[in-house]
């Protein structure tokens, strides 16, 4: 690999695990507020999951960069990360949230299907280790889909969400992914958001990213080089 | 020189630090032994990549090497080699005997919901195929939780990955 290539490499676990981690703490904000028992462990569950496939990518960058997956996860400004706004986005209400980790499930399964096949055994052979936890996670988002779609104030709670978090998904994807993705969406919900949208891409961090920065790296800037 | 059916056996020893009747070698996470002069190599694959057990599981492996008097060098292998498939056979007895369900072969295909939903997991307690799916997700990363309509108790199916 030439060093052009090492560097790509590494923008590339940066966005993956970035969004993994981001994700998984906005998940984790369900842990004991979400509507049910069930949903509490579910949410709690995938969010654990989640920091851990974070955690294993930014092992593989700090590999090439000659650092630690807690330095790439916590030491980083705000502005440093790649996440996709999509992750950042607080959700304090349900059906947006089970929408976003509808749509945020699917595109990591394209992008992850696209990964397993790269030409790097060892990006590829993590990706089909992660896949082999993210089909339990994307069964637990159909199941939500079904259940929206089956009523009619569901599926007029769903298709508001996805329209107005539609531009947020497609910055998920870089645009050679993105039209499979598209497809797949519009024909397991049967709509989408308008077609002619403009991504919001990743690399600009949010106001909600800020914040979040400031909690989750809290303990850590508050002793800087301890060992825990 | 110790050698590598002693490294075998220590191991064995190890429980996993979440259900401590099954051991790492049980888990099928040592992928292999190599001793050379002092040293002792082992490739360890993790299970769940979120399961804070692994570390636990990968300190105590070091000591149990360096209580035999060699170096251990424990190798975390990232890659896609480790499936429930590789619990062993005692492995999935012990985790019976200990109330969870053991994971469905994934040589079957894809684990699907619609799998998951149905009858197919038997009891561990009343050995009963009339179970249902409460939640994909458990306690921990690798455990879903179902329900067994015929002796009326919860118990925590293993995932299949």
């Amino acid at each position: 690999m030439n060093v052009a290539q090492r560097a790509a490499r590494v923008d590339l676990l940066l966005e993956l695990a970035d969004d993994e981690l981001i994700l998984g703490w906005r998940n984790s904000e369900w842990t004991g507020v979400a509507p049910s028992l069930e949903e509490d462990v579910a949410f709690s569950s995938i969010a654990q999951n989640e920091i851990g496939h974070a955690r294993a990518l930014y092992e593989l960058a700090a590999a090439d960069l000659g650092t630690t997956a807690d330095e790439l996860a916590l030491d980083r400004q705000p502005d440093e990360y790649r996440s996709a706004p999509l992750v950042e986005l607080r959700q304090l209400e349900w059906a947006r949230t089970i929408a976003r980790h509808y749509l945020y499930e699917s595109a990591d399964a394209v992008r992850i299907e696209a990964l397993q096949a790269a030409d790097d055994p060892e990006l590829a052979g993590l990706a089909a280790k992660i896949e082999r936890e993210e089909i339990y996670h994307r069964m637990h988002a159909e199941m939500w889909i079904d259940r929206l779609l089956a009523s009619a104030e569901g599926s007029r709670r769903l298709r508001e969400a996805v329209e107005e978090l539609w531009p947020y998904a497609l910055g998920v994807l870089g645009e050679e992914l993105r039209p499979v993705w598209e497809e797949r969406v519009r024909a397991r919900l049967g709509f989408g958001g308008p077609s002619a949208t403009e991504p919001v891409q990743r690399g600009r961090p949010s106001d909600e990213l800020r914040e979040l920065w400031e909690e989750m790296t809290m303990v850590r800037r508050s002793a800087p080089g301890a060992r825990w | 020189m110790v050698s590598a059916d002693a490294v075998w056996a220590a191991l064995a020893e190890i429980p996993d630090p979440e259900i401590p009747t099954v051991s790492v070698v049980d888990l099928g996470v040592v992928r292999d032994v190599r001793v050379e002069d002092r040293r002792v190599r082992v490739e360890f694959t993790p299970t769940f990549l979120g399961c804070p057990a692994l570390e636990t599981m990968r300190d105590a492996m070091a000591r149990r090497i360096e209580a035999l008097g060699a170096e251990p060098e424990i190798r975390v292998i990232m890659d896609d080699s480790w499936s429930t498939d590789r619990i062993t056979p005692e492995g999935r007895e012990k985790l019976r005997a200990s109330g969870f369900s053991p994971p469905a072969p994934r040589a079957a295909g894809t684990p699907q919901l619609v799998q998951l939903r149905s009858s197919a997991f038997r009891c561990p307690y009343c050995g009963s195929r009339e179970t249902r799916l409460e939640n994909i997700f458990g306690p921990t990363p690798c455990r879903s939780l179902r329900y067994c309509t015929s002796c009326r108790q919860p118990f925590e199916q293993f995932k299949t990955i």
